[in-house]
């Protein structure tokens, strides 16, 4: 699926993007592989929109280079690129015909009449639309103006496909259908997509890989799984599904693990480069996490469960500890459920369970404030961002 | 059932006669300004085109085609087609000159093109006659321009400027040029910059780009501008008159001279109902293609 032994398709290496005094990218790296679905998963104004639009060729970096096939294109105008963008708005032509729209891009690159024809409604065929060739832009649905949009860039061929956040305008249900269709023409094709959004379930679902953004960083690329299961940053574990973060600080290390005091109770987790006395972030999700009226090896956190919450597929059971944090526990909706009101302990199975680093974020800021007075240091900077937060 | 449907119908039927009053209300006074300040002189124009001429102006109750037979003279035909031209090149000269203008205008944040907009408008509001006749004074033989280059010693002898067709399309060019940088600044503000992305990523270069997309969503504008210049260009007489010193006699001028100087009332009405036709046909050919509401 991903030929990480191959060369990138796309590779951005140290792109940063100023607007006016405000660091929109910072010395983002970036490689994305043919044929894979990598998705740029991050809230609004994290950087994911102008990171594909430096791809795109619409913005220049203000620092760094873009990679396409090993070129260089940092200078290249958007016209000159073998990519293609599939709009948030859409960007349909208002005053050609569908037909036209589509065969907009192969018009500009004088491919003969019939062979424009004929790829057209193949590819009006695909995003079946095939008997739509004469309307206008105004006369289709949202879902047919989006398949239009697709029609229309996925013609060229291009190396690489950017979508920017497509089906931000569609409703619910359209919106997941249009998310197994865009998956299934991407496996078909086999062309790569660079893909944005906000949504973390639509990223989960369709990608290959997700680079999770935060404030013009990347904190974390990889697989679902590897995001999901073992975040990297507090922030990517509060930001994708639910995460119970306990603060804590590393206080023992005994055999192989490493005792964790927090300020309700002691745990035990398991990890390597803490040092004593480090502050540290327990990550823990809401289906990992259980409770118990017997005390529990290695777990001395206690809490009083404070409600439950019906939500259909499973119960949200919350435990206040003795601090007002309160804990999510994730329960099986047939079974039986603690009283409110009583004393329980909390635990968990310490594999499922992510220690990470606090200090970083912190530390991250002194890097930072450093760097905007020694700018020659910026080349190391770039290790945060491809690597998180691993010193 | 049936009865409550025909209450239903009753009822809505009431309603709408009581919207009818309302809108009548509304309506009427415009209705009634149309039909004494428009209609009513426009169907007076039209009957003394079909009249004789008094002998010391007026008309005579005589049932006539002469005026507009009259009006195959070779002489007209030629102020005609010299007005036709003359109204060709103010818009396009106009459109040129406003095109980049209202585009490098709506790159602008909205509140300075507002300001730059009450820059172009600034002027409009001295009286039409005044500025002319003050670039009258610069470009005159003894004007600004000439005493300057004269003193400087570049020339010898002033270049004539005024009162030539030149000076005429210069002061058309100058009179008219609000009216195309509006109608384009509204049509090009609306463009959405997307589009233009979206070109350029389909591998549209910015030349092709700008005939593919930017000029035929651009059209309306350019079509509504162009309107705007091109019929008032075809009676501004005044302008003629000031600039061109009357020796480039236009469509105005000769309506104006058949009513003022020639006292023949029926001859410049028929001109008149010739230009309204044209400028119909003109407006009948926009609405092909654009939309009226550019115009306003």
């Amino acid at each position: 699926m991903i030929k990480t032994d191959r060369e990138p398709i796309v590779r951005l290496s140290g792109v940063t993007k100023d607007f006016g005094k405000s660091e929109v990218l910072k010395h983002i790296d970036l490689d994305v592989y043919e044929g894979e679905f990598l998705t740029l998963l991050g809230p609004s104004g994290c950087g994911k929109t102008t990171t594909l639009r430096i791809i795109a060729g619409f913005e220049t970096p203000s620092r760094g280079c873009v990679y396409l096939e090993q070129a260089d294109v940092t200078a290249l105008a958007p016209y000159k690129r073998n990519v293609n963008t599939v709009f948030q708005s859409y960007a349909l032509f208002p005053h050609m015909n569908v037909f036209d729209n589509v065969a907009f891009g192969l018009v500009e690159k004088k491919v003969p009449k019939p062979e424009i024809k004929e790829r057209v409604e193949k590819m009006l065929d695909l995003v079946q639309l095939k008997n739509f060739g004469k309307r206008k832009p105004h006369q289709m649905s949202g879902g047919q103006r989006q398949r239009v949009a697709i029609a229309r860039a996925l013609v060229n061929n291009p190396k690489v496909l950017l979508l920017d956040e497509p089906l931000g305008a569609l409703d619910l249900k359209l919106r997941k259908q249009m998310q197994m269709e865009l998956k299934h023409l991407q496996k078909q094709l086999g062309i790569t997509f660079v893909y944005v959004t906000h949504d973390q379930e639509e990223a989960l679902t369709m990608s290959d890989r997700i680079a999770v953004m935060n404030n013009g960083v990347i904190e974390q690329i990889g697989t679902a799984q590897e995001i999901y299961e073992r975040p990297k940053t507090k922030f990517v574990a509060s930001f994708i599904g639910e995460s119970n973060i306990i603060e804590a600080s590393v206080t023992g290390f005994d055999g192989g693990l490493i005792e964790l005091t927090a300020e309700n109770g002691v745990v035990h987790g398991r990890g390597s480069g803490f040092v004593q006395d480090e502050m540290i972030y327990i990550s823990i999700r809401p289906e990992n996490t259980r409770y118990s009226f017997e005390p529990v090896e290695n777990f001395r956190l206690r809490g009083i469960v404070k409600e439950h919450i019906y939500v259909g597929s499973i119960i949200k059971t919350v435990v206040a500890l003795p601090n007002g944090q309160r804990l999510r526990l994730n329960q099986h909706p047939h079974s039986e459920l603690p009283a409110i009101g009583s004393a329980v302990t909390v635990y968990w199975d310490m594999d499922k369970a992510v220690i990470m680093h606090t200090a970083e974020d912190t530390l991250y800021d002194l890097i930072e404030d450093a760097l905007l007075n020694r700018p020659d240091l910026a080349v190391k900077q770039g290790r945060r961002a491809e690597g998180g937060k691993s010193f | 059932m049936k009865i409550l449907r025909q209450k239903h119908f009753e009822k809505t039927s009431d309603t709408n006669k009581g919207h009818r009053g309302e809108i009548f209300s509304l309506v009427g006074p415009l209705f009634l300004w149309m039909l004494l300040f428009l209609a009513l002189p426009l169907v007076y124009v039209i009957i003394i085109s079909f009249l004789e001429k008094g002998i010391y102006g007026g008309v005579q109750m005589i049932f006539t085609l002469e005026n507009y037979t009259a009006l195959w003279n070779p002489t007209y035909g030629k102020v005609i087609w010299r007005s036709i031209v003359l109204a060709f090149w103010t818009s396009l000269i106009c459109l040129l000159i406003s095109y980049p203008f209202a585009f490098i205008l709506s790159k602008f944040s909205k509140k300075y093109q507002g300001f730059c907009i009450l820059l172009i408008m600034l002027p409009f509001w001295i009286n039409q006659l005044i500025r002319l006749n003050g670039w009258s004074n610069i470009l005159r033989d003894s004007g600004t321009i000439n005493t300057i280059l004269l003193k400087l010693g570049i020339i010898s002898e002033p270049i004539t400027m005024m009162y030539t067709d030149g000076a005429t399309l210069f002061g058309m060019v100058y009179a008219l040029l609000p009216f195309m940088v509006l109608p384009l600044n509204n049509s090009i503000s609306k463009l959405d910059y997307s589009l233009i992305e979206a070109a350029h990523d389909l591998g549209a270069s910015r030349i092709s780009t700008f005939f593919r997309i930017i000029l035929p969503l651009t059209l309306p504008g350019i079509f509504a501008g162009t309107i705007q210049v091109f019929i008032p260009s075809l009676d501004a007489f005044y302008i003629a008159d000031v600039m061109g010193g009357g020796n480039s006699t236009l469509l105005g001028n000769l309506i104006k001279d058949q009513f003022m100087a020639a006292r023949n009332w029926p001859s410049g009405a028929a001109f008149s109902v010739i230009l309204i036709l044209f400028t119909l046909i003109v407006l009948k050919c926009y609405t092909k293609v654009g939309n009226l509401e550019d115009l306003a």
